[in-house]
């Protein structure tokens, strides 16, 4: 059963090819498309099957398809490698991307380019389940961009508009950024190891490197740079919100399943590096904090429904990164699964709200849609819950504590991340009661022309359960990531047990729920005195611009970089390429004269030209 | 110099016939056969040959109401 392994990228890439290359009509689309994601989750569930009845030798099954290149001792492999951490993350990848193409076939329908989205969005899947099954780097790699390129053809899905164009080119840029320090660190782990087989890559460099080697710290650096790209961390974090632009269950496949949690799985399939570099790991730590807390603020002043989400999404997984950072790995990836879950129904329902709408966005001119729009309303009000981490009943709830728990537990802990990540409760719960408030609560401002369909609703019953209920094997998935991710509890002294952190934890979401009731809700007007006086104001302006990064990414970097390349456009080799193309001009006019449509004038140039011919091949 | 189509067209036969002359005498001198199965080859390209160059000399004619080869210059650089 293990053997099958290799369908599951396979499976939505065949799918994807015949939607690009064939056509069909939007039923028959809707049914591969849904059909290839369908198949996959089946497929992931038979392996997981296998894999738990029949755990394999050392916990991990390598299935190698064939060689990739063979060059001079670099012999990457086309081979997938499952272990518990891989086959978590594509069970949970596979089933929700399944969920958001049967939503999308309903969301998309009345679309132009169905086949075009659905191809994409096949294409999409099969790279994050290749990079999540990759057993080398080059072939994580390869997933890796091909998540990167998907993610820019969806953001500028509706392509006519160039702000999504320029949207979709901003994700690829930024993101390109972060992939170019991995590739250096790809380069640097190949020259001092010599492989980039993960598994015999992680064991070499515990051999040669000792622990604060340097050259260690420079390589999860490097990676971290690639993870800080592609998950939307400070300082790459600026194409998240603008990358809103695309259709609403590509945002819901971006947050939830597929690219931003890409980062968050490199950092925990290479830990063992991060593990010989604790610089580099608590830099991790530090990234995910800060990170946490400045997408916390922003999401506080966004009026447009899908940017709140979308900060919010930054947050989470700067919680993740926080995770990673002191060392409480399984915590980073059970959070990633809890947050795919809910994550992916808080921006379906979100859908269904802007739908029902007609493509109102701003949570200003929304309200009193609890009673209109029920099931949106309980599911989002479900998925916002486990978001901000209602405690006892929600996934969230379980998957948070754990990680403010390690904050301070963990083996890089401390009491102030600790405090972060407490703080970042409040942010979270303010925000997503913001929203809740705002959207479905108070006096109706707009009409709702239209309704749901089969095919929407159902995904978003099935992560309303699973938000609910996939907190409840946490026992059970700590054992399962036992041998890949050690947790190592009380590394350190902490004066205080798991529980009065939970309980703290608790009583911070109660009073971020209460203050939103107060500002959002009884009496609007606080908040509003708040956001106009002057300190307000400026600094409700500030957040709202993601603190000011796009203006001072522009200053810094895009501005000098353009004035530099107009003053630099007469210089000596755009002048040389200039004079060939010159050349070749002169050399046109010169043969077109030669070209006089008199058919004897060609007859004599092919006869005196055989004659030379000729002679050459018999005197020389 | 020739200008007139027809005369290049038959030109060209000649041309053509005396390649195969060549090819029999050889095949002759050698006694190989493949000198005859040469010249088949050659008359049946030979066939088709002013069979199209005809046909073009007609639409040419047509065109221009002569069979001057440098009237049909049109396709100067």
């Amino acid at each position: 059963m293990l053997g099958l392994l290799w369908l599951l990228p396979a499976i939505p890439f065949a799918s994807a090819l015949a939607l690009a290359v064939l056509r069909f009509s939007r039923k028959q689309v809707a049914w591969i498309a849904v059909g290839a994601t369908a198949a996959s989750t089946v497929v992931s569930v038979l392996v997981t099957i296998a894999f738990l009845s029949a755990p394999p030798v050392a916990h991990a099954y390598t299935q190698v398809l064939w060689t990739w290149i063979d060059v001079g001792g670099f012999r990457p492999e086309i081979a997938f490698y499952l272990d518990p951490l891989s086959l978590i993350m594509t069970l949970v990848v596979a089933f929700v991307s399944f969920l958001i193409h049967l939503y999308s076939t309903e969301f998309m329908i009345d679309d132009d380019g169905y086949s075009r989205f659905f191809a994409y969005m096949n294409l999409f899947v099969a790279s994050m389940l290749t990079l999540l099954l990759a057993n080398n780097l080059l072939l994580l790699y390869l997933g890796w961009e091909g998540v990167g390129l998907c993610s820019y053809l969806l953001i500028g899905f509706w392509y006519r508009d160039p702000a999504n164009g320029a949207a979709g080119r901003k994700a690829f840029v930024v993101t390109r950024i972060g992939d170019t320090a991995m590739v250096i660190g790809l380069f640097l782990l190949f020259h001092d190891l010599g492989t980039l087989q993960i598994q015999e890559l992680m064991l070499r460099a515990s051999q040669n490197w000792h622990i604060g080697s340097p050259v260690a710290v420079a390589a999860a650096l490097l990676l971290l740079g690639g993870a800080v790209g592609k998950s939307a961390q400070l300082p790459l974090q600026t194409w998240l919100p603008d990358a809103m632009a695309g259709p609403t269950p590509v945002s819901a496949l971006i947050h939830a399943a597929t690219m931003v949690t890409a980062g968050v799985y490199l950092i925990a399939r290479t830990h063992v590096l991060y593990s010989l570099a604790p610089a580099a790991q608590f830099a991790v730590a530090l990234v995910g904090a800060a990170t946490l807390l400045i997408a916390g603020f922003s999401a506080l002043t966004q009026w447009d429904l899908k940017r709140v989400l979308a900060y919010s999404t930054m947050s989470q997984i700067g919680y993740m990164f926080l995770a990673l950072g002191v060392g409480a790995w399984p915590a980073a990836i059970f959070h990633f699964m809890t947050h795919a879950f809910f994550k992916a129904l808080l921006f379906l329902a979100a859908g269904i709200v802007i739908d029902a709408l007609h493509d109102e966005h701003s949570i200003f001119r929304m309200g009193g849609l609890r009673t209109r729009l029920p099931i949106a309303f309980w599911t989002f009000t479900i998925a916002g819950c486990s978001l901000s981490g209602l405690p006892l009943i929600t996934a969230g709830a379980f998957s948070k504590d754990w990680i403010i728990w390690g904050a301070w537990s963990g083996p890089n802990g401390n009491a102030g991340l600790w405090i972060v990540a407490l703080a970042g409760v409040m942010l979270t719960t303010l925000y997503t009661f913001r929203m809740i408030f705002l959207v479905f609560f108070g006096e109706a401002s707009s009409e709702v022309t239209k309704r749901p369909g089969k095919a929407m609703l159902i995904p978003c019953f099935v992560l309303a359960f699973l938000s609910i209920v996939g907190g409840y094997v946490k026992a059970p998935f700590a054992r399962f990531l036992e041998t890949v991710l050690p947790w190592t509890e009380g590394a350190h002294s902490v004066p205080i047990t798991e529980l009065v952190s939970e309980v703290i934890a608790a009583l911070v979401f109660l009073m971020g729920v209460y203050l939103a009731y107060i500002f959002f809700l009884r009496k609007r007007a606080y908040a509003a005195a708040l956001a106009s006086s002057a300190a307000g104001s400026a600094l409700h302006q500030f957040w709202f611009s993601d603190w000011g990064m796009d203006w001072l990414y522009d200053r810094v970097f895009v501005r000098p970089l353009v004035w530099f390349a107009r003053v630099d456009k007469g210089d000596f080799i755009d002048g040389f390429y200039a004079g060939v193309a010159r050349m070749n001009e002169l050399a046109w006019r010169i043969l077109s004269r030669t070209e006089t449509g008199r058919l004897r004038w060609y007859a004599a140039g092919i006869a005196a030209g055989s004659v030379v011919f000729i002679a050459v091949v018999l005197f020389l | 110099m020739r200008r007139n189509l027809i005369f290049i067209l038959m030109s060209i036969e000649i041309m053509l016939n005396g390649t195969g002359v060549a090819f029999v005498a050889a095949g002759s001198r050698w006694g190989q056969p493949d000198g005859q199965i040469m010249f088949l080859f050659i008359l049946a390209m030979a066939a088709a040959e002013v069979s199209v160059g005809l046909a073009l000399v007609l639409r040419l004619y047509h065109l221009h109401h002569n069979l001057d080869a440098d009237a049909a210059n049109e396709m100067r650089g």
